[in-house]
């Protein structure tokens, strides 16, 4: 099995939210040093998938990341948890991306890379929360895709994919390679270990450039988006909670309890 | 040069019937379309679906595009994307809208991408620039924490739109419309997915997206018993209950009733927050109620920030107290 997995490196999305501050004249978030930056979460459970189907099959799992200034210990973490190779595209010109443009340079590094059973990517990523990129890599490399999975079996020349829909789940069969797309009920991905941090450590992850993977220069990174982003802010809350008090925590539920009686809530 | 014009809406159908996010749907699509005076369409696809066909012209659609075909029974990425393509390459409209449902977040991107176009997925707010006439597209980022409003230059400019980001429009059967069949020439074998098993895992009692009234706990519940307590108090109101990510991740209680970003999106006229934080992708999902109350033993806690009510206090002994005095006033009324 060869398996690849598009993970991204990304302002830790569980920080709180005081921590998520824009700058509104260049329209960007800033980066606060009390955030830490991490392999987004979402990426993480796309990792498990990928090393869940190696568990069973074999086989190699190759993590792919985009973005330039690639902190070298962030972005191994795949290495870490279980995954044998890492190429980084890194390149001021593949920054600033939208989907599109982001998809097509992971989709040449995938054409590059030429043997492939199983592509994994998150649900989405934690930044723009566009979900679009396994679509999007799917549809330019021609294969099909399935997204927000749970589970997955490789039976043969095919996969058998649980999936999350609004009101439940669907098991789907489709043949390989595919996309797959992978929600957080896969299951936690599982910590790195020391032999793997030790192995991630002595491993360099391939660099490419967009000369490497053969795109076109205006396809990718800020020239090639097709979205335009007008305007990045923050919603402001009026924050007026009443705190409602009591000698005791009874006495506090009894006093809520007449407040929303009064204000005519329950 | 070929003219783009008009608004189209993709609509969802379920169980013989349109879902309540293509209602949601067709009215916004409406409210723009009037705006740009332009018309507005529909699009059904499935399998024994003519029946419905009046029914977005019921909501505000002026035509409708029905593509019916056993092929169509279950929704696959390959046929749907297939049948959109080619019905949006004969109709040309300026701005095709989708809902951000399992399948429109997997229809709208690869749909755009084979459309040479994009999307702006997950959107709250969608409004034509005066200027412009383009469509601005204001969706959630960085989980919550921020928003983000997009426009974009190739045609159509697509968007999902999340759920219960307006109401629904009132049904008027007065309305005419014109309905249009299309055929699409797919052959099976171009379908590359087969659904072996579709399952539905209702939760008994009131929908959480319906409910009025939803209790929500987080990670300070500790456990599946405790979610027991939340049931208790829902039960009492009439409502619902739903969790933040980690009660879900922790397996103490089924994934279906997460609240948040990657969750259900709820708009309750109560939202009783107990023991959660109110991180931006929780928030995300329930901002839209009415009236918030929150019960967090951290001062702090980021839920204080939008509710109207809150106790500073641990929920073990706030919430019991609270519980009965609901119930000795529900029983000295009957």
């Amino acid at each position: 099995m060869n398996i690849i997995v598009c993970i991204k490196q990304v302002m830790d999305p569980e920080a709180p939210p005081a921590n998520f501050k824009i700058d509104p004249i260049n329209n960007r978030m800033i980066a606060l040093p009390s955030v830490e930056l991490v392999v987004d979460p979402y990426a993480e459970y796309a990792i498990e998938a990928a090393l869940k189907v190696k568990d069973v099959m074999g086989g190699k799992v190759t993590a792919i990341s985009l973005g330039p200034n690639q902190v070298r210990d962030i972005v191994k973490k795949p290495l870490a948890m279980g995954a044998d190779e890492l190429i980084l595209l890194e390149d001021t010109a593949f920054a600033e991306g939208d989907s599109w443009s982001t998809a097509y340079a992971l989709a040449m590094a995938i054409k590059k890379i030429g043997s492939y059973d199983l592509i994994f990517c998150g649900r989405e990523s934690s930044d723009w929360n566009a979900g679009q990129i396994g679509l999007g890599i799917a549809e330019i490399l021609g294969l099909p895709s399935i997204t927000l999975a749970t589970k997955i079996e490789i039976l043969g020349t095919k996969a058998i994919v649980k999936k999350v829909t609004d009101d439940g789940y669907e098991v789907v069969e489709v043949s390989l390679p595919v996309v797959i797309t992978v929600s957080n009920e896969i299951g936690s991905p599982r910590y790195q270990t020391l032999k793997g941090v030790i192995a991630a450590a002595k491993k360099e992850p391939i660099i490419w450039k967009p000369t490497d993977i053969g795109v076109k220069m205006e396809q990718i990174g800020a020239l090639g988006r097709r979205i335009k982003l007008i305007r990045l802010f923050q919603p402001v809350y009026e924050g007026k909670c009443e705190i409602v008090k009591g000698e005791t925590p009874e006495e506090a539920a009894l006093n809520l309890f007449q407040k929303l009686r009064e204000a005519k809530i329950l | 040069m070929v003219e783009y014009r008009g608004l189209m809406v993709y609509c969802e159908v379920k169980e013989g019937k349109l879902t309540a996010l293509a209602i949601e749907l067709l009215g916004y699509g409406r409210k723009l379309a009037d705006e740009l005076g332009q018309e507005l369409s529909a699009v059904l696809i499935g399998s024994n679906i003519r029946t419905l066909s009046q029914k977005p012209i019921i909501f505000g659609a002026d035509k409708v595009y029905v593509v019916d075909s056993t092929l169509f029974k279950d929704y696959q990425t390959d046929s749907y994307v297939f049948a959109m393509e080619k019905v949006v390459k004969q109709v040309m409209p300026r701005i095709l809208l989708l809902g951000q449902s399992s399948i429109g977040r997997d229809l709208a991107p690869r749909l755009a991408f084979r459309l040479c176009t994009a999307v702006i997925t997950d959107c709250v707010e969608l409004t034509i620039d005066a200027e412009s006439k383009q469509l601005l597209q204001t969706k959630p980022v960085y989980g919550g924490n921020a928003r983000a409003t997009f426009t974009c230059e190739s045609y159509p400019q697509m968007a999902t739109v999340r759920a219960k980001t307006m109401s629904p429009p009132e049904p008027d059967v007065s309305r005419q419309g014109e309905v249009i069949n299309i055929d699409v020439d797919l052959v099976l074998s171009a379908i590359r997915t087969k659904v072996l098993e579709k399952v539905s895992e209702e939760i008994a009692g009131v929908r959480l997206e319906d409910a009025k009234v939803v209790v929500c706990g987080g990670r300070g519940i500790g456990g599946s018993e405790g979610f027991r307590q939340l049931e208790g108090l829902a039960k009492l109101l009439k409502g619902a209950v739903g969790a933040t990510r980690p009660p879900c991740d922790n397996g103490w209680v089924p994934t279906g009733i997460q609240v948040g970003l990657t969750g259900k999106i709820i708009t309750p006229d109560v939202y009783i927050g107990v023991a959660l934080s109110g991180s931006s992708q929780h928030l995300s999902g329930c901002s839209g109620a009415k009236n918030i109350i929150a019960i967090n033993k951290d001062p702090n806690a980021n839920i204080f920030n939008v509710a109207q009510f809150g106790v500073v206090g641990d929920w073990r002994m706030v919430l019991p107290a609270f519980i009965k005095t609901l119930s000795d006033e529900k029983n000295n009324c009957v």
